[in-house]
């Protein structure tokens, strides 16, 4: 496994093998389920798209950040094949499955809203300025399970100022690529597409938010949130939207989509508080999934473990009825 | 119709073994053979013993309307066995969760039982079903006379509970659970007009006995 502090070994020089790995797990599940997704979509190996398990690409990444946490993260395995990201289906093996025909590449986010600079940009210019750092975050679903993820990403903050903000951009919203033809889950309608998501400007301005473009020290897989996703290491994962194609500032509170889908049971903070429970399962603790059958459940902590960081963003505020 | 030799000694085995199969595949998948159990396999046991509980349970219940659609007997001879491996699943399903799931926390499992509506709902179906299975041996039959027919009429309440629970498990799409709890219903709704007809046969039978011995006092 990865030991982060060993600065003999490169995230980057150990990735391969990880890569490997995912990929003998993607081919042996496209053929285990019987699609004939390689055959009809030709060769995952030809194709273009940048995102399939087999034609990632190494990104240069800068390790040992303070905001990286000490825990072992889990396999690429682990990351890849367990995922909830509806566009591609309900189930979390359905992202590895059925998101080979998404093509994330070539890319590009539109910035809108109560900035000074405003426009359509291509990904690579909207991220080239700034060093990918990797980012070992803990990762808490809102369904009581918690993965270790070394993310490669930059400081969302960083990537905003940029644009100028004016002082009416209280908020930054977040809106995930719609595109039907190339995410099954997007056909079904099971959401109201595209996916929204939102953070008040000071949770988007904290150096632990950040935009992943990459794991293990090679871009984001498909089913990851390819090309560019959102990391709030504090709030439910539910929060970190993936496959951004537009960011807004805006003056009022945005619409999120889970909240939007039940309000009752997902609120715009989201952040992981053991004390509020969901309405129908408890969050005083979470399973660390990738270690087998005994012993996985855990305490969860107050943010996820980084209120000694980010609490003070929420000074004054009641968060359980602001859940 | 097949004959008695042959239920008990092909048919038998046959639905015993396919009874037993997910199980086996189950088992088969921990030991590392067949298709991953993934990241989190606790998650995948308790939701594959839950969904075979559910569909044996409802098998268990298609057995009456088979008989009375084939217009045979012998449709009723796999019933117990059936019932009994919906409650060997349904209590796996419960074993996962105790032992696996929450690791025998039992402050949690209390407040999980008493407090979570969806598993309160669970918990009582399983309550229900295991007086069920105790009493399905020939010679609690017997003992318990005609009150046997309506004690066992609870596994009702116990399926409309399990799709319930199903139901309000769910995290969106209630697809899976609706598609059960439609089954359930055709099931129950064939039982439910059968007994109206019954009941108004047995009516008219009653008023034409009045109506013929009156007749025959005149």
């Amino acid at each position: 496994m990865i030991i982060r502090q060993a600065t003999d070994i490169r995230p980057s020089e150990i990735t391969p093998e990880e890569v490997f790995r995912g990929r003998r797990q993607f081919l042996r599940q496209a053929g285990v389920a019987g699609v004939g997704l390689l055959a009809s979509t030709g060769c995952a190996a030809d194709e273009e798209s940048g995102g399939n398990p087999t034609d990632l690409r190494k990104l240069d990444v800068a390790s040992g950040s303070v905001y990286s946490t000490d825990a072992e993260p889990n396999s690429m395995e682990d990351i890849m094949s367990y995922c909830n990201f509806y566009e591609f289906g309900l189930d979390k093996r359905d992202p590895a499955k059925l998101s080979g025909d998404f093509k994330p590449r070539p890319w590009s986010v539109t910035v809108d809203g109560e900035a000074e600079v405003t426009g359509t940009f291509d990904l690579d210019d909207l991220i080239a300025p700034h060093p990918i750092e990797e980012r070992v975050y803990r990762l808490r679903c809102v369904e009581a399970w918690s993965m270790v993820v070394p993310w490669n990403g930059i400081a969302l903050g960083d990537v905003l100022k940029r644009f100028k903000p004016t002082s009416k951009a209280k908020y930054v919203a977040f809106e995930t690529v719609v595109r039907p033809e190339e995410m099954p889950g997007q056909r079904r309608g099971v959401l109201d597409f595209p996916y929204v998501e939102g953070l008040t400007i000071a949770e988007a301005m904290h150096p632990l938010t950040i935009l992943s473009v990459g794991v293990y020290g090679v871009t984001l897989p498909n089913q990851n949130g390819a090309p560019i996703r959102l990391v709030v290491p504090w709030k439910y994962g539910f929060k970190s939207i993936k496959s951004i194609v537009r960011i807004s500032f805006t003056e009022t509170e945005p619409p999120t989509t889970w909240n939007l889908a039940a309000p009752r049971e997902y609120g715009f903070y989201a952040n992981v508080n053991p004390e509020v429970d969901h309405p129908r399962w408890s969050q005083a603790s979470e399973r660390r999934v990738g270690t087998g059958f005994f012993g996985d459940r855990q305490p969860t902590v107050s943010f996820n473990g980084y209120g000694e960081q980010v609490a003070s963003l929420y000074d004054g505020l009641d968060l359980r009825k602001n859940f | 119709m097949p004959t008695t030799r042959q239920i008990r000694f092909v048919l038998k085995p046959l639905v015993f073994a396919a009874c037993l199969a997910p199980l086996g595949f189950i088992a088969l998948r921990i030991a590392g053979i067949g298709p991953s159990l993934g990241p989190n396999p606790v998650e995948v046991l308790q939701d594959e013993f839950g969904e075979w509980a559910l569909r044996l349970l409802l098998a268990t219940l298609a057995v009456t309307p088979l008989r009375l659609a084939l217009g045979k007997p012998w449709p009723l001879r796999f019933r117990r066995m059936l019932g009994l491996f919906a409650f060997t699943y349904a209590f796996l399903h419960f074993s996962n969760y105790l032992v696996l799931d929450q690791e025998f926390d039992w402050p949690v499992i209390l407040e999980d039982i008493l407090d979570r509506p969806f598993i309160t709902v669970g918990f009582s179906a399983l309550l229900i079903l295991l007086p069920l299975a105790v009493t399905s041996t020939q010679g609690w039959q017997r003992r318990l006379g005609a009150g046997w027919g309506s004690l066992h009429r609870l596994i009702y309440l116990a399926a409309i509970l399990v799709c319930w629970h199903f139901w309000w498990q769910v995290k969106k799409d209630v697809t899976e659970p609706a598609i059960y709890a439609g089954i359930l219903a055709l099931l129950l709704g064939i039982r439910l007009w059968r007994g109206v007809k019954q009941r108004r046969r047995r009516k008219l039978a009653a008023a034409t006995a009045v109506a013929s011995d009156a007749q025959s006092r005149l």
